[in-house]
């Protein structure tokens, strides 16, 4: 009896969750409204036949529970009934399967006037590329990925020399305007999904896959990956903004084109070294750091990360939260210098001898050696960095710098400015370090590192000449 | 023949071959270890696969803890909760689910619901099992090598699950698949045996259209194993080439961590396609042992006759062969030519006509029975509202269309713990308290029966239903933790935190149902050679728990259907197999159905 009673209160507690739950389909920013009818007519049918069955099975067990003095019925078989059965059973799917079938014929039919994006993953970011002027977008192979050319355009198809490279995990698309999207991964596969567009599809090596929709809503929206990638799988995100035709042509206007970027001079260590003089007061002549300024060390760091930085800090997307006083001080140097500038700075850093950072903390390194193993995985296990990954050195580093810039992360102080798009990532990595003993248990053990010497970083000089 | 039975029968024609010898046991060692008696095999194989699966309960309890309560356990790492997740996906479906119903339920019904002594090759047999065990401990050994266990999910993607951005790319993603193809090489011998047993040794007058639906299915899930797992079994040995020998059959060109890899013009949709080419039959090598297993528990305890016998049959039948023509429907954002999605989404509907029809004969069985609410019977009426549930998400992800959104959100993580995981292992509780009187000779304890029931119905439901809505809402699976995600707010965070409290209760009913086994054994009620009333031959056997042989000096002879309950006029409400037509007892001047 009591099953009886259990099955009703869960069939019918099934369909009041359904429409009490607070989840559900988030709002269609697309065209793919076929799609949610469909869900919609999923759920009536199953909501009906599940009610109606678990209904009948419960109806049953109280009707014939035992009875000693009784006997069930002996007739196995019914011919009519099990026709009818199946019958109306073929019906019901039919019913379900044409609308899904209807909808899927729109969903792999792309419109003739769609513009397309390509959208490259990688461990564990997303880029972007355009078709430039010629509307055509040149050919790629994984041989010609390098730091100049990061997703890999070969440098002879001369439709690729104007395409719009965008290597950050941020994507502008025309509103009401319909787009096909070409994936390609660099490496594993990956999935480009934002839950309001309904369309997705896995990006994969050595293939292109495609899906198209239409963006019906402006606004920000969150991609995340859907197909398990590795470690950094959950903090794989990229950000979409749907915004008016003319804001999108006036933003793809400012991305670089692929012959922008190779024809980018790099940096000159001579003029950089000019420029460098304000920061020697705080940083120190050698960019050695200094605990009592709070000013780190910046050798042995990369021309890519340190620009970068000085990019966020200028923005504010780094130095802007309140509680970081010390990132707040960049801010205002980071202001007074153009992109040049930058590059110049980090191009006089890279011919400072690296140094290591003097031992400051003491930590259980063993299970410091346990914990790094998630950051081994961008950083790379002697903490070297890694550029495909945009993990910046470690090795190196003023454990006390480290220390706080891993307690920011966690608790958001930096990495949460929505154009900060990798400090964001270490938001979400940094959660799995619970205490400040962990954090100060790994840096203890990124303190054990050796700093290269200068004359075997022959990859950051090559780097830095890209 | 007497009005109102099905098919029985007065006189069997005579055997027309000789009986078999038995390897009969010697010492305590071959009666206990180096057994060649199914029986003893069955129960090996039951406990270990209990044994590693209480691994993967403990591995799921440690994915839950990391989802409700993130970043307060030290212990988990974003890259040790992958490694949990694959192994207790991987353990769970194939070394707990797939070892249990053909290993252990195979093994010990087989032979004594066909009539037969034993397997058709006992030393096969305890092969099987000993390389089953082999593959076990290769797989545990994986836990323990630099690196850990592989964290690839259990679908075994390459390129990622052989390329460094993912843990136990190393050692443990070799030891993974060499104990797969361990695996499949044990099953093969004992596969073999079962098909064969169930055709050759059947005793005199048990036709095929007499067997009871356990075996059907288990048989039906045996033929689909030995021809979806070799899809697996090459896969597995040509990712090790990939993987070993640097081979490109699954692999491209690729750009990993700075640097490019020697591979070229491997097709990582390969993979995908061998993989769930076996991987979907495999959802139903383990669903149609639960499905026959089911329909007997159903049919015993109602007391009545199951509905649509002929159809079952041919329903399982069915299911079986068009289980093997939908398997990319698991690929419908795969990337793979979009035009695909017709057909697999065509053919997985249609699947649902043959699984309805299912679903219907059960509670056709129900009606107008005289229902006994015994534990096993308790444990099947969950898996009917589990398997419904799960049968009826499955209409959403199958419809190429839906599952767009849907794929690798929480929706498929709830679709198919309902239909893969709940289900099955509901029928797997219900069968033992169904059986266990028979391997022991003891009942289980019925109170803990109780308990353990209503705490795994409740808890996995309460577990398993919501997760279908937070997919709805776009929340994706295999996350480690989910930061600050645009559509994950806070009320997904406290859905998280009480479901894993939730699977920490069912987890210990667990363990009160381990002790329930252990304490009945010793202890339980002495059980009749019958206790259930049931109709099949395991129960006719002249000792409980049967001896080697099964059947003392004479084989059993079968003269009508194994569902003869509530015959109408008959004295006793079940007729067992082997009563023949003119010996069943009336009650006196009666020969008529009572009015039910």
């Amino acid at each position: 009896m009591a099953i009886a009673i259990v099955l009703i209160l869960l069939a019918l507690g099934s369909v009041v969750f359904y429409f009490l739950s607070p989840w559900h389909l988030p709002p269609l920013a697309s065209n793919w409204g076929a799609i949610d009818t469909t869900i919609l007519i999923s759920f009536i049918v199953t909501g009906v036949v599940f009610v109606a069955v678990v209904g009948f099975t419960a109806y049953a067990i109280i009707r014939y529970r035992y009875d000693d003095r009784r006997r069930a019925s002996y007739d196995p078989e019914n011919k009519k009934l099990e026709f009818w059965l199946t019958f109306v059973t073929t019906i019901g799917i039919a019913a379900l399967l044409a609308p899904g079938l209807i909808t899927w014929a729109s969903f792999v039919t792309v419109p003739g006037d769609a513009h397309r994006v390509a959208v490259v993953g990688s461990q564990w970011h997303w880029q972007f590329r355009y078709p430039g002027e010629d509307g055509r977008l040149g050919r790629v192979h994984p041989k010609f990925v390098g730091r100049g050319n990061p997703l890999g355009i070969d440098p002879s198809d001369p439709h690729g020399q104007d395409d719009r490279i965008v290597d950050r995990p941020e994507m502008y698309l025309p509103v009401d305007r319909p787009v096909e999207m070409l994936l390609t991964s660099r490496d594993v596969i990956h999935n480009f999904m934002v839950p309001s567009f309904r369309a997705k599809v896995d990006a994969l090596p050595g293939q292109m896959s495609r899906f198209w929709f239409t963006p019906t809503r402006t606004g920000t929206f969150q991609s995340t990956c859907a197909e398990h990638c590795g470690v950094g799988h959950f903090a794989m995100r990229a950000q979409v903004e749907v915004v008016p035709q003319e804001e999108f042509d006036a933003w793809l206007g400012e991305q670089p084109t692929f012959a922008h970027m190779q024809a980018l001079e790099s940096g000159d260590p001579a003029a950089g070294r000019g420029r460098y003089a304000v920061c020697a007061s705080c940083h120190g002549q050698n960019g050695e750091g200094n605990a009592d300024m709070n000013a780190p060390s910046l050798t042995g760091l990369s021309p890519w990360y340190l620009v970068r930085q000085l990019e966020n800090f200028k923005s504010g997307a780094r130095g802007g939260n309140p509680e970081d006083t010390f990132g707040a001080q960049m801010t205002a140097f980071a202001g007074t210098l153009d992109e040049k500038a930058m590059r110049d700075i980090a191009a006089y850093l890279q011919t400072l001898p690296e140094q290591a950072a003097e031992t400051t903390v003491s930590g259980d390194a063993a299970r410091g050696q346990r914990l790094y193993r998630t950051c081994a995985f961008c950083h790379g296990s002697n903490g070297g960095g890694q550029w495909s990954a945009n993990a910046p050195q470690l090795a190196g580093m003023n454990d006390w710098y480290l220390i706080r810039q891993l307690e920011h992360f966690r608790e958001g102080i930096r990495g949460r400015h929505p154009q900060d798009m990798y400090g964001n990532q270490m938001v979400d990595m940094s959660q799995f370090l619970v205490d400040e003993e962990a954090i100060r248990d790994v840096v203890s053990y990124i303190n054990i590192f050796e700093v290269r010497a200068a004359e075997q970083s022959g990859d950051r000089v090559a780097t830095l000449q890209e | 023949m007497v009005a109102g039975q099905h098919d029985a029968v007065s006189r069997v024609p005579p055997a027309e071959v000789g009986e078999m010898e038995l390897p009969h046991a010697h010492s305590w060692v071959t009666r206990y270890i180096w057994s060649q008696d199914a029986k003893t095999i069955a129960v090996q194989y039951a406990i270990t696969a209990t044994a590693i699966g209480l691994v993967a309960l403990v591995l799921s309890l440690l994915i839950r803890l990391q989802l409700g309560f993130p970043g307060t356990f030290s212990l988990i790492d974003p890259a040790s909760y992958l490694q949990h997740v694959s192994m207790h996906g991987m353990i769970m479906v194939i070394y707990l689910l797939t070892a249990i119903f053909l290993g252990g339920f195979g093994n010990y019904l087989i032979p004594l619901m066909c009539g037969a002594r034993d397997m058709a090759f006992p030393f096969l047999n305890m092969l099987s099992y000993w390389i089953y065990l082999l593959a076990v401990l290769v797989l545990v050994a994986s836990f323990f090598v630099d690196g850990g266990s592989t964290g690839g999910g259990w679908t075994l993607y390459p390129p990622q699950v052989i390329t460094e951005g993912t843990p136990g790319a190393g050692a443990g993603i070799v030891l993974m698949l060499v104990s797969l193809a361990l695996f499949i090489a044990g099953f093969t011998m004992g596969g073999l045996n079962y098909i064969v047993t169930v055709l050759q040794l059947r005793t005199r007058g048990m036709t095929l259209m007499r067997l009871p639906l356990t075996i059907w299915g288990i048989f039906m899930a045996t033929v689909m194993a030995l021809l979806a797992f070799p899809a697996l079994f090459v896969a597995a040995i040509m990712l090790l080439f990939d993987h070993l020998l640097g081979t490109s059959f699954f692999m491209p060109t690729m750009m990993m961590v700075s640097e490019q890899r020697g591979h070229e013009g491997g097709s990582p949709l390969l993979f995908q396609h061998l993989f769930w080419f076996f991987g979907h039959p495999e959802v139903y090598i383990v669903a149609l042992p639960a499905f026959g297993i089911v329909s007997d528990l159903i049919s015993c305890h109602s007391r009545r006759p199951i509905f649509g016998y002929r159809m079952m049959v041919w329903a399982l039948v069915a299911i079986g062969g068009l289980s093997f023509i939908v398997w990319a429907h698991h690929m419908y954002v795969s990337g793979m030519h979009p035009n695909f999605g017709f057909f697999f989404a065509t053919t997985t509907l249609i699947i649902a006509v043959p699984t309805a029809i299912k679903v219907y004969n059960w509670i056709l069985t129900l009606w107008r029975g005289n229902i006994r609410l015994t534990v096993p019977m308790l444990f099947a009426l969950g898996f009917l509202l589990t398997f419904l549930n799960g049968g009826l998400s499955g209409l959403f992800l199958g419809n190429v269309t839906v599952d767009v959104p849907l794929s690798d959100t929480y929706f498929v993580v709830g679709h198919f713990h309902m239909v893969m995981a709940v289900a099955p292992i509901l029928v797997v509780f219900g069968a033992i308290y169904h059986w266990y009187p028979k391997v022991t000779g003891r009942m289980l304890n019925d109170t803990l029966g109780h308990i353990h029931f209503w705490v795994t119905l409740i808890g996995t439901y309460a577990i398993y239903y919501p997760m279908h809505f937070i997919g709805l809402a776009g929340v994706p699976r295999r996350y480690f933790a989910y930061g600050e995600t645009a559509f994950v707010d806070d009320s997904v965070m406290t859905l998280n935190a009480a479901i894993t409290i939730a699977a920490i209760i069912v987890a210990v009913a667990q363990l009160l149902f381990i002790f329930n086994l252990v304490w009945s054994y010793f202890r339980g009620e002495k059980a009749g050679p019958n206790p259930w009333g049931a109709t099949t031959l395991e129960w006719q056997t002249p000792e409980t728990p049967p001896g080697h042989g099964n059947w003392g000096r004479e084989l059993p002879v079968v003269y009508r259907w194994p569902y003869d309950y509530a015959v109408p006029g008959a004295k006793h409400d079940f007729v067992p197999q082997n009563v023949p037509a003119d010996a069943v007892e009336f009650e006196h001047g009666s020969q008529q159905a009572r009015p039910a």
